[in-house]
């Protein structure tokens, strides 16, 4: 087995060895730039995109015109966003999106905030789910956009996605969702969903780095983004640059494997991912964050009370997993996503998350669960608060000098 | 972020965990941090004659840093006077396990721990607590 285990699919995947091989022939002998129209060079670089926005409309159900080739996730979110609101300003200037956002939503609605945008942040249930009745009652005749996120990347909850958007185009507003950690995972289809703007990468898919994607609906309605990178007029006017043609193909191929496996695949992870999870949850003092019906297969997002995370990933230094601790002099604050489900800040510093992948392994969780057992209950040995707790101490009790 | 040598070998083999009675008067303990912030540490010192610690013991809730400081602290501390672990700096524990700028924090919640066991034992045995500088804050 190598070590360390990778489980920290919901940060990055590692490139399908297959997404590789489609990709290879783009760097070398099919170089060429897809906006040449004048020679064979072009054409075969402009097949190859051309075939891989086939593949990735296939995958979520739309056509090949409504893809919107990007840097990223961050980037499609940015374009998504400031797209929707420069384009629809006539119409309104409201937008409103949900506190357990990726930053690449969050900050981008901060930043439209300065130039007259008027955002709500929905808070979430205590599963991370939001409330449709707040939703509703958030709306108004100025919103012009309601951006939440498909499937949750800490604590993998996936949000009503289809309730939400239909509570959007009752009130006239188009639904964004980022799709970032569902796309090829679950099954996600833009019409059934009522999505109108999606974004999403090809790395957290085993597709490469720097390359993602924005969906832009075209019919019922057909929607527009003002663009956000000026230049040649690429992907339709909404995003110039050269394309790139390699990372582009490798999303188009990664969305096609993503498409055939899918099914057997969740159902493999689920497993694995119930496996390790049922057996942590037995430890004494362990909680199991987010909803747990409406989850991505991957992930499970534990907290393992008076032991503290970023503490407990050294003791499991043969895991490579994600902290809710941010043990930083910068920021002692803990996951934002974890306290607004209410999770004390003590129980969010105490969290870890896995995230299973294609590669990972029953072996490997084995492995995983015995090192987490180990690691837990060595630091609790070393816990003052571990004792406290045994001696029937109530914590919330003693006055704590803050630091 | 690479954990330096002494922090993991402080980590691995912590020296001197564990639990002092709390309640013997020759018993001094600093219980700092909070929860909330991710780190508390409990550091205990024993007493004898002449003022000397003859025991120091700790357990600390916290990142690898925060245990290989308090780790050090109480290594440090046996054998001194309490007025030699007055001495005791935050940065002389930042050197000797070599820790970032991120995780000075961590030293500096030693040195507290160390300042607030001296006082529990000074309190106990009818002496002023000393005024603890707050500047590292």
């Amino acid at each position: 087995m190598k070590q360390p285990i990778y489980l920290d699919n919901n940060a990055t995947t590692p490139l399908d060895p297959r997404v590789l091989e489609a990709m290879l022939p783009y760097f070398t002998e099919k170089f060429g730039n897809a906006a040449s129209r004048n020679h064979a060079f072009g054409w075969v670089a402009e097949e190859g995109v051309d075939y891989a926005r086939e593949q990735v409309a296939k995958l979520i159900g739309c056509t090949e015109k409504e893809i919107i080739f990007t840097s990223g996730a961050t980037e499609a979110d940015n374009l998504g966003i400031k797209g929707v609101f420069e384009m629809y300003k006539e119409k309104g200037n409201h937008i409103i999106t949900a506190v357990t956002e990726h930053k690449a939503i969050l900050d981008t609605c901060k930043h439209l905030e300065k130039n007259g945008a008027r955002v709500t942040y929905l808070g979430v249930k205590e599963d991370g789910l939001i409330d449709l009745a707040e939703l509703e009652a958030a709306m108004t005749p100025e919103t012009i956009l309601v951006s939440i996120m498909y499937g949750n990347n800490e604590i993998g909850v996936i949000q009503p996605v289809k309730e939400i958007s239909a509570i959007a185009h009752k009130h006239g507003a188009l639904f964004m969702t980022d799709a970032t950690q569902a796309v090829g995972k679950i099954p996600v289809d833009v019409n059934t969903d009522g999505i109108d703007l999606m974004a999403f990468t090809a790395h957290k898919m085993y597709g490469p780095k720097g390359v993602g994607a924005l969906y832009v609906r075209r019919k019922n309605p057909r929607v527009k983004v003002t663009s956000q990178m000026d230049g040649g007029g690429h992907e339709r006017g909404m995003r110039s640059g050269t394309l790139n043609v390699p990372g582009i193909v490798g999303l188009g191929k990664a969305c096609e494997l993503c498409r055939l496996e899918m099914e057997s695949e969740a159902i493999r992870l689920s497993g694995l991912r119930d496996k390790l999870e049922s057996t942590l949850s037995k430890m004494e003092e362990s909680y199991v964050n987010g909803n747990t019906q409406h989850r991505l297969p991957h992930v499970a997002n534990i907290s393992f009370k008076y032991v503290e995370g970023e503490g407990l990933m050294m003791a499991m230094s043969d895991l490579a997993v994600s902290s809710g601790s941010a043990c930083t002099s910068a920021s002692l604050e803990p996951s934002y996503v974890l306290k607004s489900l209410g999770l004390s800040d003590d129980l969010a510093h105490s969290s870890i998350r896995y995230g299973l992948g294609r590669f990972t392994t029953e072996e490997e969780i084995d492995q995983a669960i015995a090192v987490t057992e180990k690691a837990v209950n060595h630091l609790r040995e070393l816990s003052p608060l571990w004792e406290m707790f045994k001696e029937g101490i109530d914590l919330s009790k003693i006055e704590w000098a803050e630091h | 972020m690479a954990y330096s040598e002494k922090v993991i070998d402080h980590y691995n083999n912590p020296r001197n965990v564990g639990t002092l009675n709390k309640d013997s008067k020759f018993v001094g303990t600093g219980l700092v941090g909070a929860p909330e912030c991710g780190d508390v540490m409990r550091l205990q010192i024993e007493v004898g004659e002449d003022n000397v610690i003859t025991d120091a013991k700790f357990k600390t809730f916290g990142c690898g840093s925060a245990i290989a400081s308090s780790s050090l602290a109480t290594e440090w501390l046996k054998g001194k006077t309490i007025d030699e672990a007055l001495t005791i700096d935050n940065m002389d524990i930042v050197e000797e396990l070599a820790l970032p700028p991120v995780k000075i924090h961590c030293s500096v919640l030693a040195e507290d721990a160390i300042k607030s066991a001296i006082n529990d034992y000074r309190v106990k045995n009818g002496l002023e607590a000393i005024v603890l500088e707050k500047s590292h804050h």
